[in-house]
């Protein structure tokens, strides 16, 4: 079985590209050259140095004794809220900036939903002296105003999405528009492994470095490179197709993927869309995806932002349907007690979204020598007034 | 003959209009293709609305989100439609996004298509090469034409690929825009027609986006075979409601 995109865009079923004609020479250019691009000694070696010296890579691979000892398993945190700007995604927008540059793009646009992916962004953005447009839902631009803070402070400008239900999914509409708008000078920096071929697999393989390094650092640790477990929490899914890409092919390596829960998957208030969700059309991309029965897009809940989207990257749907991949759901309430815990017992306090993946061990009973390597994709900092407020603190 | 192929013989410039259906109310829907027959527009296009419609800009975004609201599914507007070939006989186009399609099943959709007397099917996210590998013997078999679009970026090898797959019109997308984001044409757009319209196609081609009035209705037909409205009317609909249809329309051709 083939994991990867395949040669027409696909990951099995899901994937391809579903846009519309005025965005096909942009997304067609992209595909002739992505590949070619990132294979070019000078880009790799431009983005291996920034990875280096400016987002402080390699993220460390820690040993977590105390949280291993409680669950009677040995428990590696693969520390990606230690990157530059607090979050895997910085890996995904240097990337996607220097390949900007490299297609000759003057003008950068980017949505994001509980701004890390847009401070990310906006953060290259400046790097490199580009214009910078971001997208943010109405409502996500008045629940995380220090990330809003934050892109201003670095230049972008922030434009609030008032179509819809004025959230991520509306703010990706309103960033595929500016794209529609504005077809020569701009590119289009997607957050997640989501989107039209080649976004997903673009996105994968620049956080890829997640995995590389992963194995390395635990053959340091273990004497082997493949870990029993690697698991990542899952919106869109750019940790996770990160944290496993090295290991995809690997058969002795089992793969966990963890969605929002929100209120409880049958609450009506979740976005556990391996559950919920159906095979659709979704930005560009056919993967499972929330919606009702007559294929209108719903809305999502959780409470972690960063999980907060209808869908799935194409990938993830096909590690689903496939059963490469366990999905597992985690409650807010679960979420936010598993990462209250992580700060006691580690002293890391991380982002909500990886606090859902941190939940699993209340839920999954693994093997005192099984080593379980979890992907903490994010610190806490953009959360800390969402944590306050839970535990009235 | 398919309607469409057979009112693009006509001596005359083709004025086709976009609505989206169960706007401004659930149930307007006959009222609006009748009226606009009655009045002398040629070609009807009955936008399926989608709670995300990635090409369109606020005007018809803002339509779907209320037609949505007022109730509209796939379900109730061909439950609208049933019959509608008693009293129209100009085309009628479906335009909607492929995902409300791909769940109703895009054969049963076609199938049903063809009982009610749809005559072609607009698809803005369905692009023309999944089209002709996966759907192309499925339209044809119910006798549906679809309709692809071409944008000023698009290459002229490709519009001539386009031109091949296609076996109606060809939507000309005036400039690089969403629906309704411009208004008039510049000496780029005269250009862009003009570079068209040497292309000798097959498929005559009727220019959409950026058409509001008599002027750039003029204009836009100058090379082409017709114009579609959409945002323009869908904004009189919302400001005048139903009622305003024949005086939109008289301001368009006269």
């Amino acid at each position: 079985m083939n994991y990867n995109v395949n040669e027409k865009g696909y990951y099995g079923e899901f994937g391809g590209a579903y846009i519309p004609e005025m965005l096909y020479p942009n997304v067609e250019e992209l595909r002739q050259k992505y590949l070619k691009v990132m294979a070019e000694p000078d880009f790799q070696k431009e983005f291996n140095q920034l990875l280096k010296d400016y987002v402080g890579r390699p993220s460390p691979l820690y040993f977590a004794k105390r949280l291993s000892e409680k669950y009677n398993t040995k428990i590696y945190l693969k520390r990606e809220d230690l990157n530059h700007t607090g979050a895997h995604k910085i890996n995904n927008t240097i990337g996607q900036i220097l390949m900007a540059k490299r297609l000759g793009k003057t003008r950068i646009i980017a949505e994001t939903g509980a701004g890390q992916h847009g401070v990310a962004t906006a953060t290259v953005c400046a790097l490199m002296g580009l214009e910078c447009i971001v997208y943010m839902g109405e409502i996500d631009i008045a629940r995380q105003a220090p990330n809003v803070a934050r892109m201003k402070m670095l230049g972008a400008t922030v434009i609030p999405a008032t179509s819809g239900s004025k959230t991520l999914k509306d703010a990706t509409n309103e960033a595929i528009r500016d794209w529609i708008n504005n077809p020569v000078n701009t590119h289009y920096i997607i957050g997640s492994a989501i989107g039209p071929h080649p976004y997903p697999d673009m996105v994968t393989r620049f956080q890829a470095v997640i995995s590389e390094e992963i194995k390395w650092q635990l053959k340091e640790h273990e004497g082997k490179e493949n870990p029993d477990y690697v698991v990542a929490c899952i919106g869109g899914g750019s940790n996770a197709a990160g944290t496993y890409y090295h290991f995809l092919h690997e058969e002795d390596v089992k793969i966990i993927a963890v969605e929002a829960a929100g209120l409880g998957i049958d609450s009506g208030e979740s976005a556990a869309t391996s559950v919920l969700g159906k095979e659709g059309i979704i930005h560009g991309c056919k993967t499972l995806l929330m919606q009702t029965k007559d294929g209108q897009i719903t809305e999502p809940y959780s409470i972690s932002a960063g999980l907060d989207y209808p869908g799935v990257g194409p990938m993830h749907a096909h590690l689903c349907k496939t059963g490469r991949a366990e999905f597992m759901s985690i409650t807010d309430k679960e979420a936010m007690n598993a990462g209250l815990e992580l700060c006691k017992l580690e002293g890391i306090i991380p982002a909500i979204e990886s606090s859902h993946a941190l939940a699993i061990f209340e839920q999954k009973q693994f093997n005192p020598n099984d080593v379980v390597v979890l992907s903490l994709s994010g610190r806490g900092d953009k959360d800390l007034q969402n944590y306050i407020e839970y535990f009235k603190i | 003959m398919n309607r469409i192929n057979k009112k693009l013989q006509d001596n005359k410039k083709l004025l086709s209009i976009y609505f989206t259906a169960g706007y401004p109310n659930l149930n307007d829907t006959v009222t609006i293709i009748q009226d606009l027959e009655k009045n002398g527009v040629d070609m009807i296009e009955i936008g399926l609305p989608f709670s995300d419609p990635l090409a369109d800009g606020p005007t018809i975004q803002e339509s779907s989100t209320q037609a949505l609201k007022n109730g509209m599914t796939t379900e109730a507007l061909f439950n609208q439609l049933q019959g509608i070939r008693e009293t129209v006989s100009i085309p009628l186009i479906i335009m909607g996004y492929f995902n409300p399609m791909l769940q109703y099943g895009v054969e049963a959709f076609c199938e049903k298509c063809q009982e009610l007397g749809i005559d072609g099917l607009i698809i803005p996210d369905l692009p023309v090469d999944v089209y002709h590998e996966e759907y192309q013997s499925i339209f044809e078999k119910y006798g549906l034409i679809n309709v692809f679009l071409i944008t000023p970026q698009t290459s002229d090898e490709r519009i001539k690929y386009i031109d091949s797959v296609s076996n109606g019109f060809i939507y000309m997308v005036s400039s690089a825009s969403t629906t309704g984001a411009k208004s008039g044409f510049g000496e780029e757009q005269t250009q862009y027609f003009k570079r068209i319209a040497n292309l000798n196609l097959k498929n005559p081609q009727i220019v959409g986006f950026g058409i509001s009035n008599n002027q750039t209705f003029s204009q836009a037909t100058q090379y082409a075979k017709g114009a579609i409205i959409g945002s323009a009317f869908v904004k009189k609909l919302k400001e005048h409601g139903v009622g305003s249809i024949s005086e939109f329309v008289k301001g368009v051709i006269g």
